[in-house]
């Protein structure tokens, strides 16, 4: 029997990065089901393809390109391949989300240095390069296909709700799509930000495993709708309703699942809320002012690159730290 | 019922079911006794011992080497066999430990003073000293300087920390069951030591059965019984504090900063058997537990015996065993021979068995660490900083204030080790500072 020498503790909690990763992979099985509901099998794919093959990247890169011999899969690249792929069109290519994992994993992960160290939310990267690089494949939406037996192909090309809004106003867009309908997913979009009711579940998920804390979610979605409700008073018809904003589009998805990010938000709770506020301020003003309906991405990535400033200017307070 | 409790903190497994039921049994004196002159913190002491000479048990056999040091004794009655070094578990290197052959039961050379109750606050406080008694919770902080504070510094609270948060350890629950009425008994010594107006015993909510009896036994005393909540490092002296009293200990403060002195259950047990039944630090009561012992228990041992022999009486390790530790496994110390005697601080030997290496990742500033931290720090930033041999800085975001509890390694899904690397960065920059005057 050979006695080991090793600094205190010498016990160590069971939480490990890959069960925190697999958590948040099952939180967002949901919604990836309710999106093979809503738009076929061919999104079910996508997601597998994203989560898997981001693996598959992942492991290339740091056993072939790095030559890591220590590499253990911890579930960060499936979750940020499972992310872009439920950022997508569920139109969109499979060679389209290929790309994106190449630039979210390669580019926005590996060349800052691997988990941990990168400043952006890979999946984000990933898709807002392909936004800019295939902006005709990415915004192919189409209209939810119901039931397990169609196919996406067939469906309806649709605008989404936030595209109504800008282009014919509020009246048009509710008439189009209820709130019901914003809720539970009957609205065509992102692969993953269909339906908000799922995506709630699976954060509530998180929040029972002690994974994550509430505080970005909720000054994100609680500013967006402050800020919308000031819009609302000011012009309703081109505006739009706070209701109708927190539900449409990728608000759920990113503030529940994108902005809370570990890697990419800060460290307190006082610098999540306020990259939270940042987060509901900067995708109003997009929705609102900029040329794009949606800016939940954006904003979220334009957060990101605070957090540094974020954790330097709000740090907890040391116990028994006197004021001078 | 409301229980007291501080901000941070984690909830590791407790493990206390291994002995907690077991009494506390007494271990005969082994034949040889290894007792360390560096017994305290502070300055080791001098020996007035030689080799050859006889010693009875309780006789003094070394005298403090400085302020901050305290009284040595044999914890036997035999023959000083030699004086040589041996590795100090705390002090991570060699030191003089004497060597004490038992030749005889105990013949004990008792503490020489008068009924207690006619003492003073000097004459009392003297007894302690001259009983070699420190911090028995594992600080080992020499209780006569604790108890006697500076001019200036009036003591209105006493506590006694019967949370015991550590993992595992069980002996105070025991003490506190079985020696209740010698506890409440050393409160009143100490109460009227240090002049305090109020009295606590604080005690985690994983012992109500302790808690019960305790109340049961203050019920016509002034001591307060108060429930703490069940979390580490509930035991830590800031946060006990905060936790009872609401008061913040200031950074680079002491607990007489805002009119309070923590003791320990065994420490407070100690003054009482020096102050009325006259008898120096001679041995403790510990536990011995963890899976890869064959039967956990609660032993009061001499001072000087060796981890062997305690292993041994607890009928030896298992197969699996992997890690040895002298006290609980948030803060203890890792140990890789049987040969080291006990220390007065020695709370306990956790023997842990064998586990999968965790697989270790970098930071992905998951926050845990910086919402446990009972301080308030953010251990990641440290970590970081102490890495980068960013001294300076790291003092700025508050690397003296760390209490070391452990509680950022033990939370991390990393598996950082965030508390080796903090430890080392305040004791290089000590080191620096010291260099430069």
């Amino acid at each position: 029997m050979k006695l080991i020498q090793s600094d205190a503790p010498h016990i160590r909690t069971k939480d490990s990065v890959r069960s925190i990763m697999l958590d948040v992979l099952l939180a967002l099985a949901p919604a990836v089901a309710v999106a093979t509901f809503f738009f076929g099998w061919y999104a079910l794919f996508l997601c597998l393809f994203g989560a898997v093959v981001g693996e598959l990247i992942e492991w290339f890169i740091v056993r072939v390109l790095r030559g890591q011999k220590d590499f253990s899969f911890d579930l960060s690249a499936a979750v940020t391949g499972l992310l872009l792929a439920m950022n997508l069109p569920p139109t969109a290519p499979w060679w389209l989300l290929l790309i994106g994992l190449l630039v979210a994993l390669g580019v926005a992960k590996h060349a800052f240095g691997g988990i941990g160290q990168n400043i952006f939310n890979p999946a984000l990267v990933g898709r807002v390069f392909l936004l800019i690089s295939f902006p005709t494949l990415m915004t192919r939406w189409v209209s939810p296909v119901r039931g397990f037996t169609k196919s996406v192909w067939d469906a309806m090309t649709s605008a989404t709700a936030l595209g109504i809004l800008k282009n014919s106003g509020f009246s048009a867009a509710i008439q189009r799509f209820s709130y019901t309908d914003l809720f539970f997913g009957n609205v065509g979009g992102c692969i993953g930000e269909t339906s908000a009711f799922v995506l709630l579940l699976g954060f509530i998920y998180l929040l029972v495993r002690k994974r994550v804390n509430p505080v970005i979610p909720a000054t994100y979605i609680g500013t967006v709708f402050a800020f919308a409700s000031i819009m609302y008073l000011v012009n309703a018809e081109k505006f739009g309703t706070p209701l109708f904003h927190i539900l449409s589009g990728g608000l759920f998805l990113g503030a529940l699942f994108m902005a809370t990010d570990m890697v990419t938000s800060p460290m307190t709770i006082k610098g999540q809320a306020v990259f939270g506020i940042g987060c509901g301020v900067v995708t109003m003003i997009i929705r609102l002012f900029a040329g794009y309906p949606e800016g939940v991405s954006l904003a979220i990535l334009l957060m990101n690159a605070l957090v540094p400033l974020i954790d330097r200017a709000f740090k907890p307070k040391i116990f028994g730290e006197v004021k001078v | 019922m409301k229980l007291l409790t501080f901000k941070g903190g984690t909830h590791p497994p407790e493990k206390k079911e291994l002995a907690k039921d077991r009494a506390i049994v007494r271990m005969d004196p082994p034949q040889f006794v290894y007792v360390f002159l560096s017994n305290h913190a502070g300055a080791p002491a001098k020996p007035i011992v030689k080799e050859g000479d006889v010693v009875k048990t309780g006789q003094v056999i070394g005298e403090p080497g400085g302020f901050v040091s305290a009284y040595l004794h044999s914890p036997v009655t035999g023959v000083v066999r030699k004086i040589d070094k041996l590795y100090h578990p705390v002090q991570g290197r060699p030191m003089e430990v004497v060597v004490i052959e038992r030749t005889d039961e105990d013949q004990w050379q008792l503490l020489e003073h008068s009924d207690w109750e006619t003492l003073s606050r000097e004459q009392l406080l003297e007894i302690v000293k001259k009983a070699g008694i420190v911090g028995l919770g594992g600080a080992m902080f020499p209780t006569h300087i604790k108890l006697n504070p500076p001019a200036g510094k009036t003591i209105d609270t006493f506590i006694v920390n019967g949370a015991e948060c550590e993992p595992y350890l069980t002996v105070d629950h025991r003490l506190m069951l079985e020696r209740a009425e010698d506890l409440v008994l050393g409160v009143k010594i100490v109460k009227k030591i240090l002049n305090a107006k109020k009295a606590y015993i604080g005690v985690e909510s994983n012992k109500m059965d302790a808690y019960e009896h305790l109340k049961k036994v203050c019920a016509d005393s002034d001591v307060e019984v108060v429930l703490l909540k069940t979390k580490y490092p509930q035991g830590a002296e800031k946060q006990l504090i905060y936790a009872i009293t609401q008061r913040k200990v200031p950074v680079g403060g002491l607990p007489m900063d805002v009119g309070v002195v923590v003791q320990n259950v065994q420490t407070v047990i100690a003054i009482k058997e020096a102050v009325v039944d006259r008898k120096p630090l001679i041995e403790r009561a510990l536990t011995i537990t963890g899976e890869a012992i064959n039967n956990p228990m609660n032993v009061v041992a001499r001072v000087g015996t060796t981890i062997q022999q305690l292993v041994d009486f607890a009928g030896g390790m298992k197969e699996d065993a992997e890690k040895l530790i002298m006290g609980g496994p948030m803060t203890g110390i890792a140990v890789n021979r049987l040969d080291i005697p006990i220390l007065k601080g020695t709370s306990g030997i956790t023997v842990l068995a064998h586990e999968k290496e965790p697989i270790k990742k970098p930071c992905i500033r998951c926050t845990k660490c910086v919402v446990s931290c009972p301080m308030g720090l953010q251990p990641y930033l440290l970590y970081l900083l102490g890495n980068k041999k960013k001294y300076d800085q790291a003092v700025e975001e508050g690397l003296m204030a760390c209490i070391e509890c452990g509680v950022c390694a033990y939370v991390c899904p990393s598996k950082i080790d965030h508390v080796r690397v903090i430890k080392l960065t305040k004791r290089v920059y000590q080191a620096l500072r010291g260099g430069k005057k």
